[in-house]
């Protein structure tokens, strides 16, 4: 455990210096809040249903977080751990092979959630954000998203064959993920085809059941969403144990 | 009990035999060596026996384990160097050192063994900037920090300079001096010869002769030379002198240089007793003895570099 615990204060240690994980998951949101926000400010809209632009727009960005640190910057680190021979030095000491990846999931897990302590306390700072709903049925939400998009991370990791290509199998999907699933623009403004299509994408579902809970939904009230989360999950970790190699 | 334990092992990569059907022991406390050229066969036994892969059959113990499956209690209590790995780029060799120090129940303290491989000055330097040496030696540190009962090292001083090979191969008896055992691969005869009691050679994935060096050596039938050269009015004399010690064959002279051949340790004494005896001055003495160069040569008809 004590190894464990090492090894998760380092890996959160190469998070931060390494600069793309540490831009796009720690500073990338706030930039992002200040530029909309500068421009729509948060007074209530009827676009928003009422709400403010920044009010909607924090808890997309909150799965824009998940996704670059779970699904991109989990994917990649796991791909090139295994090419340059990091998984491999690892085995050949009394930590479990588990930890290697345990660790992974521990620094994706604190970085998402300081990063959305630093968004939302930035928004409430700047733009008096307001949270309508039950801290437990969100963090509930957030879970389920972090699961479910580290599970795609890691499989990406597991399939592809070099560090290139899994860094393009990443990029393929997170890009139109991030456009297409309202976590940065919302899906309203898209044609319905485009939204049906985005239906595929387990960031789409985050976005929904994130601002679902935000603004004081159940949890309970997003069977669907849950449920479909929770098969690419399992889909993913059951394809990579079949396919995931240490080096 | 045998520090190591190796019974029929092999190991098939699809349809390549990299390791073929092969048995040894390593004693406890010995500096064990494994040489042979390039694709041998080393890296695969070397990693089965450390439990990184898995044998298509046979059996490995360490320490009386089985490396793989008592994978955690066996690896507290060896330490390993691993000819192709690496770290995370931005980690610094002293987080490197006292990341593995607390992955260890009973660690040796890492700050002198920094020291001892040179690393005092680069501890704040990231892994991804060191040089190959560098790489090297902090590698070497990590197999340290155990403070385990066996050392593995796989091609321990490649892409050291010259100075740093030789302070390894200190190194290395040092440890043999502590009562560890070392278990050490490497295509350099000479790194071998000098470190290993004994040296399994292995040839496309078979054993082809162990033994300690000097009777692996004692097998080939290369003569030994001595080689001097003496001022050309006496070379008439000293040729026929020592044309006639004991272990002397035969000798040739070509300008003011002659070359003795013949056999035995004492040869070279005998060569240069009998030119002092006739009061003959000579220079640039050499003596060229048969090397486990020689004896991969004899046992597989191809030098090792080939």
């Amino acid at each position: 455990m004590k190894g464990l615990r090492r090894l998760a204060i380092v890996e959160m240690k190469m998070f931060i210096r390494e600069t793309e994980s540490f831009f796009f998951t720690l500073v990338f949101p706030l930039v992002l809040l200040f530029i909309f926000g500068s421009i729509y400010g948060n007074k209530p809209s009827s676009f928003f249903g009422g709400h403010g632009a920044v009010d909607v727009s924090v808890p997309g960005y909150v799965s824009l977080i998940i996704a670059n640190a779970g699904f991109l910057t989990m994917g990649a680190t796991i791909a090139g751990y295994r090419e340059q021979g990091v998984l491999r030095r690892y085995r050949a000491t009394p930590l479990n092979p588990v930890s290697l990846l345990a660790a992974q999931l521990l620094t994706v897990l604190i970085m998402t959630v300081s990063s959305t302590l630093l968004l939302t306390g930035a928004a409430k700072a700047f733009y008096d954000l307001k949270f309508y709903g039950n801290i437990l049925h969100f963090a509930g939400a957030f879970a389920v998203s972090l699961l479910s998009l580290c599970a795609g991370g890691f499989v990406v990791a597991s399939i592809a064959r070099s560090p290139r290509a899994a860094t393009l199998m990443l990029m393929t999907v997170f890009y139109p993920m991030i456009f297409l699933s309202g976590a940065t623009i919302p899906r309203e403004v898209l044609p319905s085809s485009v939204q049906k299509f985005s239906k595929l994408l387990p960031l789409t579902h985050s976005v929904t059941i994130l601002r679902g809970t935000w603004f004081g939904g159940n949890l309970g009230a997003f069977g669907s969403e849950i449920l479909v989360l929770v098969i690419l999950a399992g889909v993913a970790m059951a394809v990579s144990r079949l396919t995931f190699r240490w080096e | 009990m045998k520090a190591v334990e190796v019974r029929n092992l092999r190991k098939v990569y699809g349809t390549k035999v990299a390791v073929n059907d092969i048995s040894f022991d390593v004693e406890a406390g010995e500096i064990f060596g494994m040489v042979g050229p390039n694709g041998a066969g080393k890296t695969t036994t070397i990693e089965c026996i450390e439990g990184l892969r898995r044998q298509t059959s046979g059996t490995v113990r360490v320490l009386g384990m089985d490396p793989v499956y008592e994978r955690n209690a066996l690896q507290q209590r060896v330490g390993v160097q691993l000819q192709q790995s690496s770290l995370q780029k931005r980690l610094k060799v002293k987080e490197a050192l006292q990341l593995f120090s607390d992955l260890y129940p009973n660690p040796a303290p890492w700050q002198p063994i920094a020291e001892r491989l040179g690393l005092s000055a680069s501890l704040n330097t990231h892994f991804g900037a060191l040089s190959g040496g560098q790489r090297q030696r902090l590698n070497i540190a990590l197999a340290l920090i155990p403070n385990p009962e066996i050392v593995f090292f796989d091609e321990l001083t490649t892409g050291l300079d010259p100075q740093a090979r030789r302070a390894m191969w200190d190194l290395v008896q040092d440890l043999h001096r502590e009562g560890k055992t070392v278990f050490l691969t490497t295509h350099l005869m000479d790194e071998a010869e000098r470190l290993c009691d004994r040296v399994a050679i292995i040839d496309h994935g078979d054993i082809v002769a162990l033994d300690t060096p000097q009777n692996l050596i004692s097998t080939v039938d290369v003569e030994t030379r001595v080689l001097l050269t003496v001022p050309e009015e006496a070379l008439a004399e000293a040729v026929a002198r020592v044309r006639t010690v004991p272990h002397a064959i035969r000798a040739e002279s070509a300008g003011s240089e002659i070359v003795v051949h013949g056999s035995g340790d004492a040869l070279p004494v005998e060569v240069v007793n009998a030119l002092w005896e006739a009061g003959i001055q000579f220079a640039s003495l050499k003596v060229e003895r048969p090397t486990l160069e020689d004896v991969f040569l004899k046992l597989t008809g191809r030098t090792i570099r080939s």
